[in-house]
């Protein structure tokens, strides 16, 4: 078991499986002899040499499509979109093609390909670089997405992504990159499976992402005793998990890094209310993002994201009312 | 904004304005890099130094009612356009007084008053937008031009080749100037593009094109006039590549490792600034103790307002939700 950042694990991982496979591939802008915009293929031009890591010019739809059609042929093509809003100029290659390709070839083609891309706020980076923006691929059926949370989860789910046989949207807060955790390159995550981040029995938060960190230390500050899930995947998510915690629980909370409007919180929320409607002893709730950009300011960007404290004044009111608390911003006089 | 209007009209007018303005980018590019060192900026920068000769040959011709679509690297043209340096610095620090309030950021700056769209921080996220501008001018039969101003890295992407397209079928009054400043972020032009002479991709669009030294006001400006009088008189799009370089790194931190030896040490013997200097010191207009004055007095003036930016007003949290909808017409 090794310490260590959660590019490295990334780097680890992308290196692991290239050494067992050779049909997996690498491309993306400056990846190979610039090692990644954020350090997440370090060595691996050295190492693996410049047909299997390659840079790309600054065309996205390109490259992703390239990436549908080698996989097609079998290969296991693994490309970065430096800033998930990038993704926007090759949406189509994603959602529209490869994600229909198994169906539309009556099950005959597959689409084994990862695209990783980095996302969500908390740098400085502004409107057009901070969004979490997971809710452009939900839904889509034929494409899998999935939400690594520390350096264990970087490495065991990215290589369970290169292994899977479908296409899969795998998310990188930025705002993790440098984190440091524990690595056993022994453990494997299953795509689909919800983490277990710890037991309890009042509550049961939903999470994903930098917010699993966030509903953490919510919890830990609230004195409370709270069921931690970190979702991981996102499609397909883990119902019976969740379900199976709430059942005992009898309290939802989703913990997540996007506007409130639209989110993917509400389809746990609504799945849950339709499976134990009679069951829940408060209405399940969303801690979400404002309705609104992600301003670049300092000052605003750390009032934007729930912080701990005002997860943990949700935390409280529900559990001890079982009443709906008002938006968290609303709490913290923000709006 | 009489400010950002009264510094515009400056530099149509006023050819030495044009040096000082210059200086004033430079300097104030070099306050920003060492702000962001410091870490008293946060987030990233993306520093245009010897580009500027490009950013005041647009200034200095189009007209206030014309606008520009530029990108994350546009510290230069929004302060060639008129912006104070106040308000492009209070946007980098993220205050209050910044020209979008603090929420924008350093590659998020804007100013209706002088035609500076909200710039993109998205590759070829303007060039449809100016082609969309020139297509409401062309309609409301207004002489009005708009321009769209990108990097060598961006005609590789989709949006180039489609709005460069759009734009020749319609004829529509928009010139397109590609900066190509050798590099897109830490990638030389020919690990990326197969050719080094951009303006030729507009030969499949049936678009006048041009390459220029984009290191000379004089001699861009010569380009740019043919362009926008073609555009003016119901011409049509030109594509103009102007050869510039990159002095800083790409962004932030960017040491830059990856330029050949020798390279930048070439590209500065043609600081844009230096060319417009000795055309200057030829015809008269500036001394060499004129210049030094001139030096002088832009960095006392940035440092100052560095100084005053530093003690601006912070934005207020409820600012998290101004400016997201629009009013409705009713
Ligand atoms: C669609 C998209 N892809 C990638 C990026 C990341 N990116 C930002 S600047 C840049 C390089 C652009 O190079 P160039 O067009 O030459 O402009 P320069 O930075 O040299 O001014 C890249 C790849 C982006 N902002 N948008
Ligand atoms: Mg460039």
């Amino acid at each position: 078991m090794a310490d260590m950042r959660v590019r490295q694990a990334i780097v680890q991982a992308l290196s692991d499986e290239m050494s067992e496979d050779p049909n997996v591939i690498l491309f993306g802008e400056d990846i190979a002899a610039a090692e990644g915009p954020f350090k997440t293929s370090e060595g691996l031009l050295d190492k693996f040499g410049p047909e299997r890591v390659r840079d790309t010019p600054i065309s996205e739809m390109a490259f992703t499509g390239a990436a549908v059609g080698a996989a097609m042929m079998g290969m296991r093509p693994v490309i970065e979109i430096m800033f998930m809003e990038f993704l926007g100029v090759a949406l189509d290659q994603l959602v529209t093609e490869a994600a229909k390709m198994h169906y539309l070839s009556h099950g005959e083609y597959s689409v084994p390909m990862v695209v990783r891309a980095s996302n969500a706020s908390g740098l400085g980076f502004g409107s057009q670089h901070s969004q979490t923006l997971e809710n452009w691929v939900v839904a889509t059926p034929g494409l899998k997405v999935v939400t690594l949370s520390d350096a264990q989860s970087a490495y065991s789910l990215l290589r369970a992504a290169i292994r899977e046989p479908n296409p899969v949207m795998f998310l990188e807060p930025r705002i993790l990159y440098a984190e440091r955790g524990p690595v056993d390159t022994s453990i494997k995550l299953e795509i689909g499976k919800a983490r277990l981040i710890q037991g309890g029995n009042d509550v049961t938060m939903v999470a994903m992402g930098n917010m699993v960190n966030v509903a953490k230390q919510a919890a830990k500050q609230s004195s409370l005793s709270c069921e931690i899930i970190d979702l991981s995947t996102l499609v397909p998510w883990d119902r019976q998990t969740v379900l199976a915690s709430v059942k005992k629980t009898k309290r939802l909370i989703v913990v997540e890094e996007a506007p409130l409007s639209g989110g993917w919180g509400s389809e746990i929320v609504a799945e849950v209310t339709s499976n134990l409607f009679t069951e829940l002893i408060a209405p399940p709730i969303r801690i979400t993002t404002p309705d609104t950009p992600v301003p670049f300011s300092g000052v605003l960007e750390a009032k934007f994201t729930p912080a701990p404290d005002d997860v943990t004044r949700q935390l409280k009111y529900l559990v001890e009312t079982n009443q709906a608390p008002k938006p968290w911003w609303v709490m913290a006089g923000l709006h | 904004m009489t400010n950002s209007i009264s510094r515009r009209s400056e530099i149509r007018s006023n050819e030495l304005a044009w040096y000082e303005r210059m200086l004033e980018i430079r300097e104030f590019e070099n306050q920003v890099n060492a702000l962001f060192a410091s870490g008293s900026i946060r987030g990233t920068t993306h520093l245009c130094n010897g580009q500027e000769a490009l950013d005041i040959a647009i200034a200095s011709l189009l007209r206030n009612d014309d606008v520009v679509a530029a990108t994350y690297r546009s510290h230069g043209i929004a302060l060639a356009l008129g912006l104070t340096p106040h308000s492009v610095l209070a946007e980098i620090m993220g205050k209050a007084t910044g020209c979008a309030g603090g929420v924008g950021g350093s590659m998020h700056l804007c100013d209706k008053s002088v035609g500076l769209l909200p710039t993109s921080a998205i590759i070829g996220g303007g060039m449809p937008i100016a082609a969309g501008a020139a297509l409401s001018f062309q309609i409301r039969k207004q002489d009005r031009v708009a321009l769209a101003l990108f990097g060598d890295g961006s005609t590789n992407i989709g949006s180039f080749h489609e709005s460069m397209n759009l734009a020749s079928i319609w004829k529509l009054p928009v010139i397109y100037i590609c900066d190509n400043n050798v590099y897109g972020e830490y990638s030389r032009i020919n690990l990326t593009t197969p050719i080094e002479d951009l303006h030729i991709r507009a030969e499949s669009y049936a678009m006048p094109h041009e390459k220029v030294d984009g290191m000379s006001v004089y001699t861009l400006r010569e380009a740019l006039e043919r362009a926008i009088e073609r555009a003016r008189s119901g011409g049509g799009p030109t594509f103009i590549e102007a050869k510039t370089y990159r002095f800083a790194g790409h962004s932030r931190a960017d040491q830059a490792p990856y330029r050949p030896v020798g390279e930048l040490e070439s590209w500065k013997s043609r600081d844009p600034i230096l060319v417009l200097e000795n055309q200057f010191k030829e015809s008269g207009k500036l001394t060499e103790d004129s210049i030094a004055a001139k030096k002088m007095e832009t960095e006392k003036r940035i440092a100052e307002i560095v100084q005053e930016v530093q003690n601006d007003p912070e934005p207020l949290v409820g600012d998290i939700f101004k400016n997201i909808w629009a009013g409705s017409r009713s």
